[in-house]
Order: structure tokens, then C-alpha cells, then sequence
């Protein structure tokens, strides 16, 4: 017979979703926001990513190639998203060799030194960020000046947070549509909470992610900014300008929707994802407000990610069988 | 609309090539093999020896003891062996073989087309013809039908519920027996409902199947039979016991060892009905079903009502051969079909289709590292956690898969299927199940009071 017949054990037949078509989305679903930072910063978005990008790349290539051995993993695209992201988290006129910098300790450190993708327990993009406003604190906080005419106004000043943390402004005094649009200095990727809410939409829509993590971080500290609200000031207070104002500063949309919800740093089940989702928007809030550093989002991930594995080891899914009858 | 609770599936269902294809009789096969076990519990005893004359009908093989079934001769002809042959894994099992002369009937069978509605019998003797028919679950899991029926002392059965689901893509078998014989399935479901004494009776059907529920309530409308046609929205595995039964009723059977019963339900799926109606208004004993032989380079898909110990060749021959290159031939649909080496092995009651994959789709994908994406978790019908549970399989942590509850796994491969990383999580979490039973039983064994 001409036939070779194949035997293996069910299921026959898998779904047409892989690595590489997830990470695929996520890219796509940056793009938005890739979009209003090129508008903004002109030439410069698109220098610093290409850097970020190659270097991720360059340095998964070169470890796989050279220490690891074996099959490469570039071709899953997960280091091309590790670059966008460390990209959309440093200024736009930072210089390059710190853009290298970054990528050498996410992907190297962070990423590759656990084993390499699906092993690292924190964010490599974010352990690369952090490590840059750690050892280059200037660099990493001075915003450039917008490319677009329509936006030179709006960044003349610092950053909604670090004028909020100096008292400069008051939550009440910000223009919160400028806010959503991307009218406010910041780093790369963040000023435009309305592209990275676009992209949000549509990795729930294609089933990349779930609600539970960006709906429970935005949510909890939505509801943290109102009681504090509440407390300082009485009825009268900013009961929704405050808590509106701390969701779209900052980096709280590209935190929650992209960095929190990293498949490999998050919890397995919906309920660990909400109690995660929880913690990160706490910790992000108490930062913000008492802390040293005017935003506290990538702490907060960071801090989560540690507590993550001990979320799995404790919050299971409610048996199959043990409700109660009806 | 309804349907079940956690996780989840929803692969490309593949109906399209064989669902419209009326169902037609296949020629008689000229030698049949009938395995002893094909149904869950202790194989059957053969009663007929080398040399024997059969007819189409007559018992050849008896169950051995409660948990067993029946198995009556698919055609007339002569015993010509009754001896180990090889079945489509390749492995070695006790069969029958017949060689066929004509097809004569045993006399007491009704062959007529006319449907007989009306049933005077006590559940008891319901239940006995349909253990004296050799009825199991046709829907894969070949459950003797007479256990099912027996509800035990101490359980009452509220709900009826017959299973039209057919979650399995691919296969069109009971699609095609619900639209085509839907008055004989109505009748089944009468008969079920005066042996449970039940009042209540659904029949659950996937809405991917408009005309089943469209043509099923106008013969109940205009029979005036008392049942309820639900429609469910697709989601793969919806044809799942358990999963069925919640997404009808809202109620949870309870972990192994709880059963449908304990919720008040019992199950039947619909081919099976229309078998439990010939059994008891016809004397027909389970000699023949109808087998959906599909596949995308398959040139004439059909669904075929075929004798058992038909050789599966003989179905691929009537659809126009294999494809060429490496194929994949699968006993049932892709989802939890096994994939066959031996094409001659044959058809069984438990047989409801047989679905060619070729090319790229006979190779499983190349697995990659687990990137952690919880998609594993969120498919799975039973709230189990696959991707720890195939880890912990892995490493031979016996005891921490019991306490994760591997047992509670129904392998339905939804975990595998949505895998992004195409890891064979199934693979490890059988072989933990396995174990881990085999642990529990040695240990129930252990513990029992001395003798």
C-alpha cells in the first residue's frame, strides 16, 4: 500500500492558534499605540523600537545560538514583543546604547538566565526598564519635546504624575481628553490611554487575554483613588476626577493591559488573575501617593509577578460537581 | 440559549461534507468479525463454536454477568473461527467470524418499516429486552444501555435527556438518524421515559443543527409527544455526560464516584434511542448502526448503515479510497477517536464514524515550551488545571495528581487542542490518570475488611 499511516493518541485535531500567532496579535494590537507616539515624536518612536527590537532579538539569537544550543525560538516573535514594549516604556530621544542596555537585561538577565521564554518569572521588559530608571534616572525622566506642532503646549511641562507628586497641578486641573488622546509628556508608548485601550479590545476579542487582569488592575485603582477622595475631601471632593486621573497618567493603561497581563509572569486561573490584578493596582496607587517615585506601575508588576506563583500554588478553580444542587 | 458552564472548545466542526448525505445501506460484507468486548465491562461469552450455522440476529455471544452485553450475529452464514485477531490498534482479541450465506432473519425480527407506537410493558421487561438486544451507548463510550437503566436503590430519575449533541466534528451519524428516523427516536424516547418512570424528557441538540430541531418538533407537535427539543449553542465538549447534563439542567454531577443518577439524570444518546425502539417494538437486537466516513480529501463522504464486523476497508472503499501520502484514519471524530493501523479490523457498536486526516493534518504540531498562557485552564470542562497536571504527571508526583483531582478528567483533549505551544498535554495527564486509578483501587483493595 502507498499509504504511511500516522498513529497517535486523540485529540487529532488542534486549534490554528500557536506561540507565534498570539505574540502576533499582541503586536498588532500595539500598533494603535505605536501610531500616536510616531504622530508625537516623529522619527525618533521609530528609532528607538527598530534599536529595541534588533537588540531583543539580537541578544535571544545570539544566547540561543551560542549557549543554549539546540532549536532557535526567535521565530516566536515573544522578543520582538519584549522590544515594543521596552521601547513604549523609555523617552523618545533616549540614547541608543541605553536602548541596548535595556534589551541586554531583559532578555539576558530577565528572560534568558530562567531558561528562556515560558520560564522567566518576572517581566523581562519591565526588568529591563526598571534597571534603566535605576542606573540612568535623568534619562529615563526627561521627556522630549513633541515633533507635532498641535502638542508642543500640552508637554511643556512634567508629566501629569510628577506634577501632581510636586504639586504642581491639582487631579482637578488636568485636561483628562488631552489625557486620553496622548496629549501629555511620558514615555514612549504610554501618553495615548485610547490606542492602548483599542489594543486591549482587540486582544480580548481575539481571545489573547482575558478581562480579569486589565479590568481588575484599572478597577482597583479606580476604587482606591475614590476612597481617598472621599477620605481627604468629603463629598465634595474629586470623587471621579481623581480616580480618572490616575487611569489614564502614567502608565497604568500600558501596564495593565500589555506588561500585567504577560502570560508567563501572571496567575493561571481567573480568580488568581483578579486577586493579581488586585495587588498590582494597590501597590501601583500606594506608590503613586506615598511612595518616592511620582508612578509605581512597574513596581507593582514586578512585586505581583513574585507573588504569582504562589497565587497558583493557592487559588484553584472551584471543583466540577462540588456546587450545590439547585 | 444553553449550555454548559466552564471551558470549552470550539473547534472547526467539518460537517459540511457528509452532513447532507442521506443515510444508505452498505453491501453485506462477505466475512464479518465480531470482537467479544465492545462495550465497557466483561467481554461476552461465546456461545456458537467453529462449524455453526447462524442467522441475521441470532446470539452468538452472551453477556458474563450484569456488567456486559450481548452480541448477536450481523448476518447469516457459518462460524468459521472463534479466535484471536488483530483490532485496529493492532493488538490481539477475541473474535467471531463469520462467513456470510445470503442474509436470512430470525423470524421473531420485524423488518417492516411500519413504526409501532404503542407499549404496554413494564419497565422491568423494557429493560430485559433491551439487556436481551445487546444495546450499548452508541456514542463512543459503549455503556451497557441496561445498567444505565437500572437506577439503583435510593436514586430516583427526574430527567430524561437524550444525547443529540454529536460535539465530535466530523461525524454526522446521529444527525443524519435524528433527521431520518425521528418518529422511531420520539417512540425510543417514550419507551425510556415508561422504563425510568420519568416525566420529564429533552432532547439536547447543538444549533449547528437547525433542521434536527426543526424537524424533530414538528413529529412531537404532530405525534403529541411529550418531550422537550432544546437547541444548544456549539461548544465542544457539550456531548460529554457531564457536561450535557449541566447544560440542560444547571445541576453538576458530583466528582468520580458520582454518577447522573445522583443528580436525578440518565443519558441516552439518540442513536442508541432509535436501537432501544427497534429492540423492544421490533426484536431487533443491535447488529447494525450507521457509520459517517469523512474526511477533507475523502471524494465521496457518506454515512453508511452498516453491519458490525463490517472491515472498516470495506466503508473506505464505498467513499472512493484513502488520499494519497501519509494519512491518518480515526475510529470516531478527531477530537477522541483513536487512530487505527489495521484497516480490515471492524466496525463495532461503538462506532459512529471514521474520519481520514491527511498531509499536514495527520502529524500532531511540533510542541514548544509552555508559555504559561492559562488557556489549558480556562478550556477545561472540568475546572482542572492541565497544564500542572501534565507536569506533575511528568515527574511521577502520584500523590499531588490526586489531590488535583486527575481522576476528574474526561479526556475530552480540549486542553490539547487550544495548546498555542502544541504540547501533548493529554498524553501525560492519561498516563497520570491511569496511574493514579490504579493506585486508588490497589489501595480500596488493600483496605477492604478480611474475609
Amino acid at each position: 500500500m502507498a499509504n504511511k499511516f500516522i498513529v497517535a493518541t486523540a485529540p487529532h485535531m488542534h486549534s490554528p492558534e500557536s506561540t507565534q500567532s498570539l505574540m502576533r496579535h499582541v503586536l498588532i494590537a500595539l500598533v494603535p499605540a505605536f501610531a500616536v507616539s510616531a504622530v508625537v515624536y516623529g522619527l525618533d518612536a521609530f528609532r528607538v523600537t527598530a534599536i529595541a527590537v534588533a537588540s531583543c532579538v539580537a541578544v535571544e539569537f545570539l544566547i540561543q545560538k551560542f549557549l543554549f544550543g539546540g532549536k532557535q525560538t526567535v521565530s516566536n516573535l515573544s522578543a520582538v514583543v519584549t522590544g515594543v514594549l521596552l521601547a513604549f516604556n523609555l523617552p523618545a530621544d533616549i540614547a541608543w546604547w541605553i536602548v541596548v542596555i535595556g534589551a541586554v537585561v531583559a532578555i539576558g538577565v530577565a528572560k534568558m538566565t530562567f531558561g528562556g521564554l515560558g520560564r522567566n518569572p518576572f517581566n523581562p521588559a519591565l526588568v529591563g526598564r526598571v534597571f534603566l530608571l535605576i542606573a540612568y534616572p535623568v534619562q529615563m525622566t526627561s521627556f522630549p519635546k513633541p515633533v507635532h506642532p498641535d502638542y508642543i503646549d500640552a508637554f511643556a511641562g512634567a508629566t501629569p504624575l510628577a506634577a501632581l507628586k510636586s504639586k504642581a497641578i491639582a487631579a482637578g486641573d488636568a485636561n483628562l481628553l488631552d489625557m486620553l488622546s496622548g496629549m501629555m509628556p511620558g514615555s514612549m508608548g504610554e501618553i495615548a490611554a485610547a490606542a492602548l485601550l483599542a489594543g486591549g479590545i482587540y486582544m480580548i476579542w481575539r481571545k489573547v487575554i482575558t478581562w480579569h487582569i486589565p479590568v481588575a488592575v484599572l478597577g482597583s485603582m479606580a476604587a482606591f483613588a475614590f476612597f481617598v477622595a472621599l477620605l481627604q475631601g468629603g463629598v465634595s471632593a474629586l470623587l471621579y476626577e481623581l480616580p480618572a486621573f490616575h487611569l489614564l497618567a502614567g502608565g497604568a493603561m500600558l501596564g495593565a493591559i500589555f506588561m500585567a497581563t504577560d502570560y508567563v509572569t501572571s496567575p493561571m486561573t481567573p480568580k488568581g488573575m483578579i486577586i493579581y490584578g488586585i495587588g498590582i493596582g494597590v501597590i501601583t496607587m500606594i506608590i503613586r501617593l506615598w511612595g518616592a517615585y511620582p508612578e509605581g506601575m512597574s513596581f507593582a508588576i514586578l512585586l505581583m509577578n513574585a507573588v504569582a506563583p504562589l497565587i497558583n500554588k493557592y487559588v484553584k478553580p472551584r471543583r466540577f460537581g462540588m456546587m450545590t444542587k439547585k | 440559549m444553553k449550555t454548559f458552564p466552564i471551558g470549552g472548545v470550539h473547534p472547526s466542526d467539518n460537517k459540511k461534507w457528509s452532513c447532507q448525505k442521506p443515510i444508505e445501506a452498505l453491501e453485506l460484507p462477505d466475512i464479518v468479525n465480531i470482537p467479544l468486548a465492545q462495550h465497557i465491562g466483561a467481554p461476552a461469552t461465546a456461545v456458537v463454536a467453529k462449524g455453526d450455522k447462524v442467522l441475521t440476529g441470532q446470539l452468538i455471544a452472551e453477556a458474563t454477568g450484569f456488567m456486559s452485553a450481548n452480541i448477536h450475529s450481523p448476518i447469516s452464514g457459518t462460524v468459521s473461527a472463534v479466535d484471536m485477531q488483530l483490532n485496529a490498534q493492532g493488538l490481539r482479541q477475541m473474535m467471531i467470524t463469520i462467513k456470510r450465506e445470503g442474509d436470512e432473519w430470525m423470524p421473531e425480527i420485524d423488518r417492516s418499516a411500519e413504526v409501532v407506537r404503542e407499549c404496554t410493558l413494564e419497565p422491568a421487561e423494557i429493560i430485559a429486552k433491551i439487556k436481551a438486544a445487546g444495546i450499548v451507548g452508541m456514542g463512543g463510550a459503549t455503556f451497557p444501555t441496561h445498567v444505565k437503566l437500572s437506577v439503583p436503590d435510593g436514586c430516583k430519575a427526574e430527567y430524561l435527556i437524550i444525547n443529540g449533541v454529536e460535539c465530535e466534528p466530523y461525524l454526522t451519524s446521529d444527525h443524519r438518524t435524528m433527521l431520518e428516523r425521528g418518529e422511531e427516536l420520539l417512540v425510543g424516547v417514550e419507551i425510556l421515559k415508561r422504563a425510568l418512570k420519568v416525566e420529564k424528557a429533552v432532547v439536547g441538540v447543538e444549533n449547528n443543527k437547525p433542521d434536527v430541531i426543526a424537524s424533530l418538533r414538528k413529529k412531537a407537535a404532530e405525534g403529541g409527544f411529550d418531550v422537550v427539543i432544546e437547541p444548544l449553542k456549539v461548544q465542544y465538549p457539550q456531548g460529554g455526560e457531564k457536561q450535557l447534563i449541566a447544560a440542560i439542567t444547571g445541576r453538576e454531577v458530583p466528582p468520580p464516584p458520582g454518577l447522573p443518577i445522583h443528580v436525578g439524570a440518565v443519558v441516552c444518546n439518540a442513536s442508541t434511542t432509535v436501537a432501544v425502539y427497534e429492540a423492544v417494538q421490533k426484536n431487533k437486537p443491535l447488529i447494525e448502526r450507521v457509520v459517517t466516513i469523512t474526511g477533507k480529501e475523502i471524494k465521496e463522504p457518506r454515512n453508511l448503515l452498516t453491519r458490525m464486523g463490517t472491515p472498516i476497508s470495506k466503508l473506505v472503499e464505498k467513499a472512493g479510497g484513502l488520499p494519497e501520502g501519509d494519512v491518518k484514519v480515526v475510529n470516531g471524530g478527531p477530537m477522541m477517536g483513536r487512530a487505527m493501523v489495521c484497516l480490515d479490523s471492524p466496525v463495532t457498536k461503538g462506532c459512529s464514524g471514521v474520519s481520514v486526516y491527511s498531509g499536514s493534518e495527520a502529524h500532531r504540531v511540533e510542541p514548544s515550551a509552555c508559555i504559561k498562557c492559562a488557556k489549558c485552564v480556562a478550556a477545561c470542562p472540568m475546572s482542572l488545571e492541565p497544564y500542572l497536571i501534565s507536569k506533575l504527571a511528568k515527574k511521577q508526583m502520584w500523590e499531588r495528581l490526586e489531590e488535583e483531582h486527575i481522576t476528574d478528567c474526561i479526556e475530552c483533549g480540549c486542553c490539547q487542542f487550544t495548546c498555542p505551544a502544541g504540547i501533548a498535554l493529554l498524553d501525560y495527564v492519561r498516563m497520570g490518570k491511569q496511574t493514579v486509578m490504579g493506585i486508588i483501587r490497589a489501595r480500596a483493595a488493600a483496605n477492604a475488611p478480611k474475609k
